[in-house]
């Protein structure tokens, strides 16, 4: 499991920002890709314990999950993929591998307090 | 008590390995040396595999490898069996691999000296997908007695990785494998994924896929000639 370390990455990216702005963080927006490798139940609970005794004690984890999104070459556009286990258009079934978004890890914004 | 604010970050958790990655990648890319990692989970016969390519690849190639392990395995004392340099990695009880512990590693090896540089990762199909580590090319292996929805159950790792290769092929009589239904799982996490099948043990299919590294190699080094 390296959920820990992401948190902890999760952590360090919000203490970080927080510092530049002298803010004190209450809550952390991440955008989690479907194809981060993370699962956010474990991310969820890893980020309690990487907040332990740093200025983020008590903030809270909201997690946006994010969709694959691919480029289907039979249709010409971007389509959502239901599922990673199925890399084809939900429209056509062509089979696609261009991936167009999914694999976000990214701190997106911080709720703060002055 | 004033109202929460909200602010745009923005900012990759994972920037620090990409940035790090990105930098032996262009290292990589300068000293014209190709480098190939393996993933895997446990009992798949990754270090058979590393052996057999090792050696194989020897009398014609300049090869090496960095080999990731837990603080309870020592791949890398079976490695150095094939006369290649081989360091190890021990990441403790950390699951996967980082470009930080590639780029120590490396600190005091000349590229330049080298060909092909396998990185093996730690055995585990989950963890090592989110870690880029400037690897020209990602094998991700599987055995035939691990089934053949593996893909499936993995879809995050087959989809980061560029080959499939499918090992201890001499078993898959006896386990009755479905090369099909194999192919149609990789298939649908990772459209057009080149696969190969082969036996370390038998040395059946080794050839094709070690033409098939020395091709990457040549088509690397046009590009850098270019
Ligand atoms: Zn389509």
């Amino acid at each position: 499991m390296h959920e820990l370390s992401i948190a902890m990455g999760i952590v360090e990216a919000a203490m970080d920002e927080a510092r530049q702005r002298n803010v004190q963080v209450s809550a952390v927006h991440l955008r989690l890709g479907a194809l981060s490798g993370v699962v956010k139940d474990a991310l969820l609970f890893s980020y309690e314990v990487a907040c332990q005794d740093t200025p983020l004690e008590g903030s809270r984890l909201l997690i946006e999950e994010i969709p694959v999104m691919v480029f289907c070459p039979q249709c010409k556009e971007k389509r959502v993929l239901e599922s990673v286990q199925l890399f084809s258009c939900p429209e056509c079934a062509s089979p696609t591998g261009e991936v167009l978004q999914g694999k976000e890890l990214e701190v997106y914004a911080l709720e703060v307090e002055e | 008590m004033s109202e929460p604010r909200l602010i745009e970050v923005r900012r990759n958790v994972l920037k620090q390995n990409d940035v790090i990655a990105r930098a032996l990648r262009d290292q990589f890319h300068a000293a014209g040396v190709f480098v190939v990692s393996l993933v895997s989970s446990p009992g798949s016969g990754k270090t058979t595999f590393l052996e057999k390519t090792l050696t194989q690849l020897q009398p014609r190639y300049r090869v090496a490898a960095l080999v990731g392990d837990l603080a309870t395995e020592n791949d890398a004392v079976r490695l150095a069996r094939s006369k290649a340099p081989v360091k190890q990695i021990t990441t403790g009880t950390l699951c996967h691999l980082e470009a930080a512990m590639v780029q120590n590693a490396l600190q005091d090896w000349d590229l330049h000296q080298l060909d092909f540089l396998f990185i093996e990762n730690v055995g585990n199909l989950v963890c090592p997908s989110s870690y880029d580590l400037g690897e020209n090319l990602r094998l991700v292996l599987m055995s035939v007695t691990e089934g053949e929805d593996k893909p499936q159950k993995y879809p995050t790792i087959f989809n980061s990785a560029d080959v499939a290769v499918i090992t201890k092929n001499e078993l898959s009589g006896a386990v009755e494998f479905d090369w099909d239904a194999a192919r149609k799982s990789i298939e649908s996490v990772r459209p057009g994924m080149r696969i190969f099948r082969l036996s370390a043990k038998t040395g059946e299919g080794m050839s094709e896929y070690l033409d098939f590294l020395s091709r990457q190699l040549a088509e690397q080094r046009a590009v850098v000639h270019s």
